[in-house]
């Protein structure tokens, strides 16, 4: 409780006079996530639809995503500024593009778990192709998928606070301050707050996935990265 | 996409670019020995204890937790919170800043990697070598490290590819690294167009041959998995 922003490590009385600025940064936040993932998403299910289609494609579509998931998102921001300005657009493209890989590979992965037996049984009771696909190998692969979707989320949170050096941010506004300002509490507050919504995120998410296959019980079991 | 092309031939084509404290080579060197640096310590840090616990089989619930929060770290605020941290401390800017962020965000997936690699040996491997009478030490050398020999170097891949990453925002906290050029480049966008594009391509391309060079070793230290089948 001091008054004094320059010797305090966290002025409180800072962040509490702010509480506007945190909900628009919070919605700022959760709305990039949200478009990347939902665009993610959307690419990685029609890449896996060509993957399982046409199995030759699974090795350069896994080759194109891990090299987009290599490029660090500050390079690829910076690359492509040029193409489409400072803004929501070259965040977005580098957001989506770095959770391809993640997505792709819980997806494939989720369909491939899929028993044979299983499948064999759907088609032979009269299950055509996309029907079998939609109505018997996706509840399956949910557990696997949403796997994938939390991932890339709880990632991508992360990432959005690097956009507030091309003029976005979210909570990344707030890091980008305290810099600038040498000055600790935004830089406190955006770092926690950022990891405060991706733990969130992260534990609803599990629990959509719980409600939605509820024939799972899960054991906590360590997964690799 | 030409003019774009020229700027960045320009800058790299030039040789006094490279040149001085400030050139290409010295933040190149720089980039890498930090990364280097960083990664042998979070190696030093993560992999003793991943090992020993996951051998005993403790502490499951610790290495779900890891996972998660080094996931959740967004490395932008790791990296600007160590700046006041730092000062209030007197050790100033550059390296050590840069550095202990970077270890921070390196021991997740390297900890992690070598928890999940060793606690999924079979227990029949392990019931085996301890049939033939070896030790715990040589249970967890001979049999569990080299059985997860290739989920732990994925995690040091990962690891040491998102340093190389990170190291770029070293420059934020006044350490001379490729992540320079792109800061000097954002704080004039229109006139030093040719330094934020050399930098972004430097960083890809240095994360893009230290991924594909962990990759060949990975190849090479597992290739007697494909041997055996």
């Amino acid at each position: 409780m001091t008054t004094n922003p320059g010797d305090a490590f966290i002025w409180w009385e800072w962040i509490t006079r702010r509480p506007g600025e945190i909900w628009e940064r919070t919605i700022e936040h959760l709305q990039m996530t949200v478009v990347a993932v939902t665009v993610g998403c959307v690419i990685s299910a029609a890449l896996t639809l060509i993957a399982l289609r046409y199995r030759w494609t699974l090795g350069p579509i896994t080759w194109i995503g891990n090299l987009l998931y290599t490029i660090p998102s500050l390079a690829l921001f910076v690359i492509l500024i040029p193409y489409t300005g400072l803004g929501f657009l070259t965040a977005q493209i580098a957001l989506v593009s770095y959770t391809i890989q993640i997505l792709v590979r819980n997806m494939v992965a989720g369909i491939n778990s899929v028993p044979a037996s299983v499948t064999e049984a759907a088609t032979a009771i009269g299950y055509r192709r996309l029907h079998r696909l939609w109505a018997v190998e996706l509840p399956l692969a949910a557990p696997t998928i949403i796997a994938g979707i939390r991932i890339a989320a709880v990632t991508v949170i992360g990432l959005v606070t690097i956009t507030a050096l091309i003029g976005n941010g979210g909570y990344g506004a707030f890091i980008n301050d305290g810099l600038n300002r040498r000055f600790s509490t935004p830089i406190v507050l955006g770092g926690a707050l950022s990891i405060l919504l991706a733990l969130g995120v992260d534990a609803l998410l599990m629990l959509v996935q719980r409600a939605a296959t509820p024939w799972t019980r899960r054991r906590l079991r360590p997964r690799s990265s | 996409m030409n003019a774009i092309f020229n700027d960045l031939w320009g800058f790299i084509s030039t040789a006094d670019n490279w040149r001085g404290s400030n050139g290409i080579a010295a933040r190149a060197q720089a980039h890498l020995w930090i990364s280097f640096v960083a990664t042998v310590i979070a190696t030093a840090i993560a992999f003793p204890p991943a090992l020993i616990l996951a051998h005993l089989g403790k502490a499951p619930v610790l290495s779900v937790g890891i996972a998660n929060i080094g996931r959740a770290l967004p490395s932008f605020a790791v990296i600007a919170l160590v700046l006041p941290i730092s000062i209030s401390l007197g050790f100033g800017l550059g390296f050590w800043p840069t550095c202990v962020a970077l270890v921070a965000l390196g021991i997740p997936p390297i900890f992690t990697n070598t928890y999940t690699g060793v606690a999924n040996t079979p227990a029949a491997l392990r019931e085996a070598a301890r049939g033939i009478g070896m030790t715990s030490p040589q249970v967890v050398m001979k049999v569990e490290v080299p059985h997860a020999m290739n989920v732990i170097l994925t995690g040091f891949r990962i690891s040491a590819v998102q340093i190389v990453a990170t190291a770029s925002l070293g420059a934020l906290v006044g350490y001379q690294c490729l992540g320079s050029y792109v800061i000097e480049g954002l704080a004039q966008p229109t006139r030093a167009r040719d330094r934020l594009l050399t930098g972004a391509v430097l960083i890809a391309a240095m994360a893009m041959i230290v991924d594909f060079l962990i990759n060949r070793v990975e190849g090479h230290l597992t290739g007697w998995r494909s041997r055996l089948r």
